[in-house]
């Protein structure tokens, strides 16, 4: 009997925690005169797609959303490289530097990436006198900050990922006449895919759901604006569009819960790792 | 060791070492550079020569009243947040312990979903949750026409609930997870000895939960002391006149709508100096628990 009433308040509670998102749906998918209605309801009888068709088409969403995915994929398949190629140096390799390496990519880790702004500001400023695709206003130079970003983490996370391949399938590869570099990516790369899924995830999040360095270095090509920031431009002082601004929200939702639900053991397993390794 | 193995190491780690260096290791000093100059639009423009002010920016910043208002609000703002989610997700993750696995699932669910949310849709979705006019919450509460974000409490207290929705479900995972990493043993012998539940819980699981519970405590600290996007939308850049700025809003604000560069980057340095003895604290902490690196 007790056990049933912890179980319907656990339920109660995850029925709260979860209201803003059926709210952000539900609005999405509201006509119009409902969600401009001065009395809410928390259903709807009847649902349309009007709300999507206008962000996609008015607003121009699928812009916004096609730039953020170039970000954020290009933030993945380049931090995936160098993390997996900086991790199997750091740890299946002995050198001069080795140990204080590690320890700068702790502290790295710890510096508040918000209060660079102003230096990066005028960093991709003068980056982008000499390569404009990869200066202010262009997609590259969020790629770029996001790189960085979650490069040490990565790292850190593909360490363990990458000692766990026994150094004996590397000899004898060697033995059968394996390149190191074939080694590299035809033995090792595959093996240690699953840990630079979970990190990749974790990069393409962060890039996906950057607002701060969108917003100060996409300043005057509206077209290049990425999803949070095109979200924050529909938010006008009256006269909001609830119903397209509430769609854009759940088109910017819901390849990052896919990714969280597909990866979530991992995720545990890897934030495990992080907090206790 | 194989010959050759350092060439070797430095050209796997090029890539990233050049990407880490030229993108935070030279920000960083950049930083500290600008933050000591007095950079504004002109400078900026090019119209004036840029002008050494050595702490002149930093006098002026902890001269000023504005900065230790928003010190202290950002402080106040955190503590808030972090004790809200840290006492929300200690909570849920005792709960998660004692009720059948499908309820378990459920709450997970709902908090996996709090979590994926990205911080803008979460701040755009909470704000619409509680419009004056057209907010789902005015309507239960009876309230129509309220607004929530105009005063400076009910707008910091709302952006505090939205800061804690997303983020406890990290809290509620983590213990739940240290929760049960107790061995069953070590709890039925305090049962035998006669340990009410009481004790037990704060004789026996909270000793052994300390490690966890400390890390948690300093991650939740460290994010919500730099909580940027939250403010910044919910508050539409940081409340009427400015009283619901924090420090990296207000740095923000500074640099990018006052031109005042080098001011902004002084804010920044000296929220990066209150970062770094958090995080001493945190890595003290880790090496307690017993952690090697």
């Amino acid at each position: 009997m007790r056990r049933g009433v912890a179980d319907a308040v656990t339920v109660v509670i995850a029925a709260v925690v979860a209201f803003p998102l059926y709210w952000m749906v539900l609005t999405a998918l509201k006509p119009d005169d409902e969600v401009i209605s001065a009395e809410p309801r928390p259903w709807t009888l009847r649902p349309t797609l009007d709300s999507f068709l206008r962000a996609l088409t008015v607003e121009d969403f699928g812009r916004y959303l096609a730039n953020s995915v170039v970000v954020a994929v290009a933030v993945v398949a380049l931090s995936m490289v160098m993390a997996f190629l900086a991790a199997t140096a750091l740890t299946r390799f002995r050198f001069r530097g080795r140990t204080t390496m590690l320890i700068m990519l702790l502290v790295v880790q710890m510096v508040p990436v918000e209060a660079l702004t102003v230096p990066l500001f005028f960093l991709m400023r003068s980056v982008g006198d000499s390569v404009p695709a990869l200066g202010l206003n262009h997609l590259g130079s969020l790629v770029l900050v996001h790189l960085a970003f979650s490069l040490p983490f990565a790292i850190w996370m593909l360490r363990g990922f990458v000692a766990a391949v026994p150094d004996e399938l590397e000899e004898a590869a060697t033995l059968d006449g394996a390149s190191r570099f074939r080694f590299l990516w035809q033995v090792l790369f595959p093996l240690v895919a699953p840990g630079l899924v979970a990190t990749s995830v974790l990069s393409f999040i962060h890039a996906w759901n950057d607002f701060l360095f969108a917003k100060t270095f996409i300043i005057s090509d509206a077209d290049n604006q990425t999803l949070p920031l095109a979200l924050q431009v529909f938010l006008k002082p009256d006269q909001n569009d609830w119903g397209a601004i509430m769609a854009g929200s759940t088109l910017m939702t819901i390849p990052v819960l896919v990714f969280f639900i597909l990866v979530q053991r991992h995720l545990a397993a890897g934030l495990g790792g992080a907090v206790k390794s | 060791m194989r010959a050759g193995q350092g060439r070797a190491a430095y050209a796997y780690l090029a890539p990233a070492l050049l990407v880490l260096i030229g993108l935070l290791g030279y920000p960083v000093y950049q930083l500290v550079l600008i933050s000591l100059h007095d950079y504004g639009q002109e400078q900026v423009s090019g119209g004036a020569p840029v002008e050494f002010l050595g702490l002149g920016n930093y006098r002026a910043l902890l001269g000023g009243e504005q900065f230790w208002t928003v010190l202290t609000q950002t402080v106040g703002f955190a503590a808030v947040c972090v004790g809200g989610t840290l006492l929300v997700g200690a909570a849920l993750a005792v709960l998660a312990t004692r009720v059948r696995p499908w309820a378990r699932t459920v709450l997970f669910l709902a908090a996996l979903g709090a979590w994926a949310t990205p911080a803008v849709a979460g701040s755009t979705i909470w704000l619409f949750l509680f419009d004056a006019n057209l907010g789902f919450v005015n309507e239960v509460l009876g309230t129509t026409g309220f607004s929530w974000t105009y005063g400076r409490w009910t707008a910091f207290g709302l952006v505090a609930a939205q800061v804690i929705w997303c983020s406890f479900p990290f809290v509620m995972i983590t213990l739940y997870a240290g929760i049960r990493a107790i061995p069953a043993e070590v709890l039925e012998a305090a049962a035998l000895d006669g340990a009410s539940t009481r004790r037990i819980a704060l004789s026996v699981m909270l000793p052994l939960l300390r490690p966890i519970l400390l890390v948690v405590t300093i991650q939740s600290i460290i994010w919500d002391f730099k909580v940027f996007t939250q403010i910044y939308i919910m508050t539409g850049g940081g409340g009427i006149a400015g009283r619901n700025l924090v420090l990296n809003v207000y740095a923000y604000q500074q640099a990018f709508a006052a031109s005042e560069y080098g001011l902004g980057a002084a804010i920044g340095v000296v929220m990066t100096a209150l970062l770094l003895l958090f995080t001493l604290g945190y890595l003290r902490a880790l090496r307690r628990s017993g952690e090697a690196l």
